[in-house]
């Protein structure tokens, strides 16, 4: 057995004298991949950050820390500065935020090469541009002279994936690297990482809270939760006999079960012929207006009483700009129409009143409550202001129960958002839409910045919902084993055009266009 | 203080204990509103008139009603010159007189003089006299107070039109933002000090003339802070999520977005204060300021240059502007220490970095 190239041991990390990691202790072999897996605030963005002291300052790090036979836990700051980004890469989760907007793609890398390797000129823009091709970026040539801003999220992730192997590192850690991406380009940038892996002899440390991901790509797995290890050992091992209980509730934890069946009856909500465009800016002050950018090509669609129409697609697809015109919260062109109103020739104050009707759950549990309002405020704020007969008991009486149905005591009425986690923000939100009684409602990805096992919860209270209130449903996810398991009908949208739709379970057993099969094999759904 | 501290927020308890933590700050504002307080009271502090008096076995309130001289035995029927040597005797043979501290008004002239005016500090007068023979502290005084109000109602009207205006085109954007812009652009091209200055030629500018015309360009400097902010927060998602419940316009400008643009508003309050103090007192100096005779800094510090002679009227005009404007500097350091969140920070990561280098 030879030395591992990564041991930890015994690592502690605590903010000022709060502990978030507890006595890990893991090593990694070179041409390996260590998956460490866990839920929002476990503390595995914190642990890999803390193996290379990136850590704030009022972080304190306790435990060994050996990379092949250097103690980490002893360099200097000049040592560090020799380790990171030679011996050791580092790929962020945020693509968009992680390159500097300022400098260009080659300047980006080429640094990578001129701090570590004293490469210059020709030199180091042959290596960039060897490096570009490395990760299978198009046109590397013309690449190296682009911004980021003129690539996309997956051509962004690889330019950082060449940045972090630019100096032939023998550890990559990747934390959360395909989280920000489309499912089909995840699989694009997994698929290079593992070549590049087997390619350079690198041990990777990948970070992620996607089981279903961790499964196909890694070697080993290590369980977090709350700062501690759960479990570790190999993927098949961990998956087929789980030890730890936390572990077995993650690995339960995929949205099961299918909607409640619809009666028959004459759709709620019609939308025809319902299109969005943007105008374009023009270019200069004698050009001609550029044509409008058309976010959504003309669409129809209806949705019955208790009824829930999935809309599935990747980013820039325009599932949102469809909900928000549906929502009125957009300009569109077409009809839309909810009972026997026609909600796209009003507008004003007419409009506003029949607001409650159809409301909408957003996509940020952090950004949908106000801050600076507690909990009984923002769920009766509406309520006050479309029933202003109601009195002061009623209203309360109206709340408590409302926080009753989404699962939260009435006691929560008067604290602040920030007191709450994710999934129950955003059963606060799912509240402040049903107290106003809507027949629609409008949810915009309200899993996806949520946990798993939250995620499971979030969804039967929303079927338990619709069972008990014949609410009818426009669901947008890119997640498709949550459009299974709320969805009656699913919408596949691409660039702004619906390729395919039909009910749910044949639209996901057999789909027709050539798009939707990508999608769905990429998903790698359970069956 | 426990029930004060539960009807905050916590984000709002958080930047209280952050002011409260800053020593220089908290000191700062409890010494000017202490001065404040203090010169509010002018009248009972500094007047050439007792505040009570016996006479005859009679009660008086000279400080309040104004009595002819007829009434103390007096010649004439004019209101009564306390400081008249002749009535002063009057009051002595026939009750008492409970006088302020100084008994002199902002522009009461000493008569009773023994030295040319302007005469330095003495008993008779704390910090002497200036040129026409008034005292200066009691000049001080109600200086202090005038400018202190002018400021406070300069930036409470500054601080309604400003965030007004600006909360309107941040929140609608658009031509509405456009045009507002624009007009605002043209409208901050206006030299304000050359049209004080103009008017000064046909009007006799009092405190409310000034006021008026500083109000009509003093809020164009919040308007761009209170438009960042409402574009920024017109698009967060609690903002949209009010939208789509249904609410007007002025709920969810006055409700949701006016609480972010609160802390850019208030950072942005002391200075707006002590710009104001500066201008009036810059106008005063010019003599394009208050109507003369008016108790003003600006005029003891010009009275200061005029008479290199008698340093003191100089050095307390320069000693009173200073203290005042520091005082409010520190104020409004410490209020936008409190409201960013990352300076709160960093003091606190302050110690944790020694116990990680131990």
């Amino acid at each position: 057995m030879p030395n591992p190239l990564l041991r930890i041991e015994n690592l502690n990390i605590a903010f000022d004298d709060t502990p978030v990691v507890h006595a890990l202790s893991l090593t990694l072999n070179a041409g390996e991949t260590l998956a460490i897996v866990g839920e929002s605030g476990s503390g595995k963005s914190v642990s890999a950050l803390g193996i290379i002291n990136l850590l704030p300052s009022n972080a304190t790090i306790k435990g060994e820390r050996w990379l092949g036979d250097t103690d980490l836990s002893t360099l200097t700051q000049d040592q560090w500065n020799d380790v990171r980004g030679n011996r050791v890469g580092f790929i962020f989760q945020e693509p968009m935020t992680s390159l500097n907007p300022l400098h260009r793609v080659g300047k980006q890398i080429g640094e990578a090469l001129r701090l570590h390797q004293g490469l210059r000129g020709q030199a180091a823009r042959q290596r960039c541009k060897a490096l570009l091709e490395q990760v299978k970026l198009p046109r590397p040539e013309e690449l190296l002279d682009a911004w980021p801003h003129q690539l996309s999220g997956g051509q962004r992730q690889r330019v950082m994936i060449a940045m972090a192997i630019a100096n032939n590192p023998s550890l990559l850690i990747a934390d959360e690297p395909t989280t920000a991406l489309d499912v089909t380009v995840q699989q694009e940038i997994l698929a290079l990482l593992r070549e590049l892996r087997d390619h350079h002899a690198m041990g990777m440390l990948f970070i992620s809270h996607d089981l279903n991901l961790v499964r196909r790509h890694a070697d080993r797995i290590c369980v977090m939760h709350q700062g501690r290890i759960q479990e570790i050992g190999p993927v098949e091992q961990v998956f087929q006999h789980p030890q730890s209980d936390y572990t077995k509730a993650l690995l339960a934890a995929e949205p099961e079960g299918r909607p409640q069946a619809i009666k028959q009856a004459p759709p709620l909500l019609t939308a025809r012929q319902l299109s969005v465009s943007f105008k374009r800016p023009k270019t200069g002050l004698f050009k001609r207006q550029p044509p409008a950018f058309v976010a959504v090509q003309p669409t129809d669609f209806q949705i019955t009483p208790g009824e829930t129409l999935g809309i599935v697609g990747e980013s820039g697809s325009g599932k949102t700009t469809l909900a928000s015109a549906v929502m009125r919260l957009v300009t569109s062109q077409g009809d839309v129409t909810l009972g026997n109103d026609k909600l796209s020739s009003l507008s004003g104050d007419d409009l506003r009143r029949q607001r409650h009707r159809f409301q909408m759950v957003f996509q940020d549990p952090y950004g949908a409550l106000s801050p600076r309002m507690p909990v009984f405020d923002i769920v009766s704020e509406g309520l006050r202001f479309h029933y202003p007969h109601l009195n002061d008991k009623e209203v309360t009486q109206r709340v408590n129960q409302t926080l009753h149905e989404v699962g939260l005591p009435e006691s929560c009425a008067a604290r602040y958002p920030h007191e709450f986690s994710g999934g129950q923000r955003q059963r606060i939100a799912v509240a402040r839409a049903i107290i106003l009684e809507p027949e629609l409602l409008v949810l915009d990805e309200p899993t996806s910045a949520l946990d798993r096992t939250v995620q499971k919860q979030l969804v039967t209270l929303l079927r338990d919902l619709q069972a008990r209130r014949q609410l009818s449903y426009l669901f947008i996810s890119h997640d498709l084993a949550v459009i299974r398991a709320m969805a009656h009908r699913i919408m596949v949208l691409k660039d702004g055009e619906v390729v395919e739709q039909g009910p749910c379970l044949d639209v996901l057993s057999a789909p027709k266009h050539a798009y939707t099969q990508t999608l769905i094999a990429a998903a790698h759904l359970a069956p | 203080m426990a029930s004060l501290s539960s009807y905050f927020s916590p984000i709002t308890r958080r930047r209280l204990a952050a002011f409260k933590a800053n020593r220089r700050a908290r000191v700062s504002l409890w010494l000017f509103t202490a001065l404040f307080v203090f010169s509010l009271f002018a009248e009972l502090i500094a007047n050439d008139k007792p505040i009570v008096m016996q006479y005859d076995g009679q009660w008086y309130v000279p400080l309040l009603v104004d009595y002819p001289e007829t009434e103390f035995d007096g010649f004439l029927p004019t209101r009564t010159d306390y400081l008249d040597p002749f009535i002063q005797q009057q009051i002595k043979e026939h009750g008492w007189a409970l006088w302020p501290a100084i008994p002199y008004s902002y522009q009461t002239l000493d008569m009773n003089m023994t030295r040319p005016s302007p005469a330095p500090p003495d008993s008779r007068h704390w910090l002497g006299t200036d040129d026409q023979g008034r005292d200066v502290l009691a000049r001080v005084i109600y200086g202090f107070r005038l400018s202190v109000a002018f400021a406070l109602v300069l930036t409470a009207g500054s601080l309604v039109i400003g965030v007004v205006v600006g909360g309107v085109q941040g929140y609608f954007g658009g031509k509405i933002d456009l045009i507002g812009q624009r007009v605002t652009e043209i409208w901050s091209g206006l030299p304000v000090l050359f049209l004080l200055i103009i008017l000064a030629s046909f009007v006799q500018p009092g405190f409310w003339w000034l006021l008026g015309i500083m109000l009509l360009f003093s809020w164009l400097g919040l308007v761009d802070i209170v438009r960042a902010e409402f574009l920024r927060a017109r698009n967060l998602e609690y903002v949209r999520a009010a939208k789509a419940m249904g609410l007007p316009s002025r709920l969810i400008m006055w409700r949701h977005v006016l609480p972010n643009a609160m802390v850019a508003t208030l950072t942005f309050i002391p200075f707006l204060f002590t710009g104001a103090i500066g201008t009036l007192t810059a106008l005063d100096f010019l003599g394009f300021g208050l109507p003369p005779g008016a108790p003003s800094l600006g005029e003891l510090a010009a009275q200061g240059k005029n008479n290199l002679h008698a340093p003191w009227l100089g050095i307390t005009a320069f000693m009173t502007l200073a203290i005042m404007l520091s005082l409010l500097v520190f104020i409004g350091e410490g209020l936008r220490d409190a409201f960013d969140p990352r300076h709160v920070q960093q003091r606190q990561a302050g110690p944790a970095q020694e116990t990680q280098n131990a």
